[in-house]
């Protein structure tokens, strides 16, 4: 996937040169109305730990987004706080989400009323994660006469009304459509409805739109942020792109091999990034067709070869004799957290 | 979709054609002179032209393929050389139906008992109970059916003595009493069908178990029986459908030897008579109609595919 930038996108948003106030979302800071706060999250795949103690907290009404390389985990901490890697991963640690103490440790059962009806999810592809077997009419009403209790015809009427809304025209005459008779911008529509069909506190958005053409992805951005506003939810976006990120959250969590590097305002973080890998993402994205291109080198490490400290120490141009052997503790440093040895001071 | 049926029913139609053809020359290329074995032994040249040229014999092939086919369609397909009884009327009032019945029980249960199997096993995939389907149902494959048939008999009509030991009570005279003979020859002929439907299901079903639609409506908080049943199952009714289709001719081939283990007058144990007794008119009478069963089932299967997969609809 290459990362692209929009017309709309390019222009940064003001820099805040305030005073360094401590982010006010820390895990723990007092004050802020989280809706979610998760801590501690590792996930097991056999003896990998393709996350490792990831935390961070989301505030009601707020957009963050975590953002990372393929295969940095950004995906998995989605899947696992809406315990979809049942089965197939160990997951520890712990995910308060408004008055549900512990997402992470919900069975089955406990589920009912908070995926779909609380918690909703938005898909990569939405091509493959419609069901091509039901038309989209079919797939939407469920979702509301199931967790709404509306009848049949109400279903259908809200449903219309639904589809309307996320920008689908015609949206009657769709709804006796099949997904493969739609466009992918239109698919991933029709997706956002259906998330979005019960009102959800919490969105994620799974890369909602690198399944998508250029032209489209802005469009279907546009729609989630402002559906989700609308609707006063707060979202978490998966992204890989920091241009992406930093334009439509509020903050970001720079994720690594399934760690946390740092995480804050989006203006503060690609701004003025602290963490080296930070400011290598950011000089992927800033500096295409500014300067030549210096692409970073190497690749995410496999998971079987990590070091046990730092997992970015075996990339990193700051690297301490000490990186590679003890891992950083997230701390706070000018208005963001950061999980450094040897940070990029300040410009 | 019209277009696609019509092109469909065309192959179909060519396929028939080459079958009769073959169903043809297999009288043709069979030792032995039909006339010489309707005369007997002692016979003059000049009964033998009268008895050839009364048969159409000393017709052309080309003509006797045309006559033949127009008699086979119309219905008329002669005499048992032996019985000297109407073909037709015996297979199609007495062979037929009972093949047919004990066919579609077979694959009722196996479908009944097969397909839950299935999806237990995908469903629960590597546990205890997947290996214990699995191992069942490589038995039931594995287990020849005539022996099977045969323990069924000894065990269940011999020993408790529940069940008829043979025969068939045709279901639409006496139900309760044709379903009891039915009970055992079915259930001996779909063993290794269960088996069949066992392995289909579970492959599909494991497949579309890991498709980013199944994530989707576990996310959009569909419970967990609606899941597999309607979004995962109604996937998997493609391949399901297509090998139901494909082993019907396995089926048949069972149901001869079922036939003869359970003595039910069908169109297995009417085909080894058949043989046994180079009753060839009545052999090509059974190849013609079990190869155009399996090809309308074949055929409807094909036609069912838009069905069942909207994907393949037309735009």
């Amino acid at each position: 996937m290459t990362h692209t930038i929009l017309p709309e996108m390019i222009v940064p948003r003001p820099l805040s040169r305030g005073p360094a106030s401590p982010d006010p979302y820390l895990p723990g800071t007092p004050g802020s109305d989280p809706l979610l706060t998760v801590t501690g999250l590792t996930v097991y795949r056999g003896s990998r730990r393709i996350l490792d103690d990831v935390s961070f907290t989301l505030a009601r009404g707020e957009t963050l987004a975590l953002v990372g390389e393929s295969g940095a985990g950004k995906s998995t901490i989605a899947s696992a706080l809406m315990g979809l890697l049942a089965g197939r991963a160990r997951v520890t640690g712990q995910a308060a989400f408004d008055d549900v103490p512990d997402l992470l440790a919900i069975t089955s059962k406990g589920w009912s009323g908070l995926r779909g009806q609380r918690i909703a999810m938005i898909f990569q592809d939405a091509g493959a994660a419609l069901n091509p077997c039901f038309t989209v009419g079919s797939q939407l009403t469920s979702v509301l006469r199931r967790q709404l209790g509306l009848d049949r015809a109400t279903a259908r009427q809200r449903a219309v009304t639904l589809l309307d809304s996320v920008g689908l025209n015609d949206a009657a005459a769709r709804m006796s459509a099949y997904p493969h008779q739609l466009s992918g911008g239109m698919q991933q529509r029709v997706m956002v409805a259906i998330a979005l069909a019960c009102d959800p506190d919490l969105l994620f958005a799974d890369e909602p739109t690198s399944a998508l053409d250029v032209t489209i992805q802005a469009q279907i951005v546009r729609l989630i942020l402002d559906q989700t506003r609308a609707k006063g939810a707060s979202c978490v976006f998966v992204l890989h792109d920091l241009a992406l990120a930093s334009q439509t959250c509020d903050r970001i969590v720079v994720l690594y091999a399934g760690q946390v590097m740092e995480s804050g305002p989006s203006d503060v973080v690609l701004n003025d990034p602290r963490h080296p890998y930070t400011r290598l993402l950011k000089s992927c994205v800033i500096e295409i067709g500014t300067h030549d291109l210096d692409p970073p080198d190497g690749s995410v490490p496999g998971y079987d070869d990590l070091p046990g400290g730092c997992r970015f120490a075996t990339r990193c141009p700051r690297r301490l004799p000490r990186c590679a052997a003890e891992r950083p503790p997230l701390t706070t440093l000018a208005g963001r957290s950061l999980a450094c040895w040897n940070p990029e001071t300040g410009e | 979709m019209l277009r696609q049926a019509s092109a469909k029913i065309f192959q179909t139609l060519v396929v028939l054609v080459i079958v009769s053809i073959a169903s043809f020359s297999l009288l043709k290329l069979a030792p032995g002179d039909p006339v010489v074995l309707m005369l007997g032994s002692e016979y003059s040249q000049d009964s033998y032209d009268e008895l050839q040229a009364q048969l159409g014999l000393d017709q052309p092939v080309a003509l006797q393929y045309v006559r033949w086919l127009r008699d086979f369609v119309t219905g008329d397909w002669g005499n048992s050389y032996v019985a000297k009884t109407d073909i037709f009327a015996f297979v199609v009032t007495q062979a037929l139906p009972v093949t047919l019945t004990l066919t579609a029980c077979a694959i009722v249960l196996a479908i009944l008992i097969g397909v839950p199997l299935g999806v237990v096993s995908a469903v629960r995939k590597d546990s205890a109970w997947d290996v214990g389907i699995a191992a069942f149902a490589l038995t039931g494959t594995a287990f020849p059916s005539f022996f099977l048939g045969i323990v069924l008999i000894w065990f269940f009509a011999v020993k408790v003595g529940f069940f008829p030991v043979m025969g068939f009570v045709a279901p639409w005279e006496d139900f309760w009493s044709g379903m009891l003979h039915l009970v055992l020859p079915a259930l001996t002929l779909s063993t290794f069908f269960i088996g069949m439907i066992v392995r289909v299901t579970r492959a599909a079903m494991v497949e579309v178990l890991e498709q980013p639609y199944i994530t989707a409506a576990i996310a959009r908080g569909e419970p967990h029986r609606r899941v597999i049943w309607v979004h995962g199952f109604r996937n998997i009714l493609m391949p399901l459908v297509t090998v139901i289709g494909l082993q019907l001719g396995a089926i048949l081939q069972g149901a001869v030897l079922t036939e003869t283990v359970f003595s039910l007058p069908g169109l297995g144990q009417m085909l080894t008579g058949a043989v046994l007794g180079r009753e060839y008119v009545l052999v090509q009478a059974g190849v013609m109609l079990t190869a155009t069963l399996f090809i309308l089932v074949n055929l409807a299967v094909d036609l069912s595919y838009p069905f069942l997969d909207p994907r393949l609809r037309a735009r």
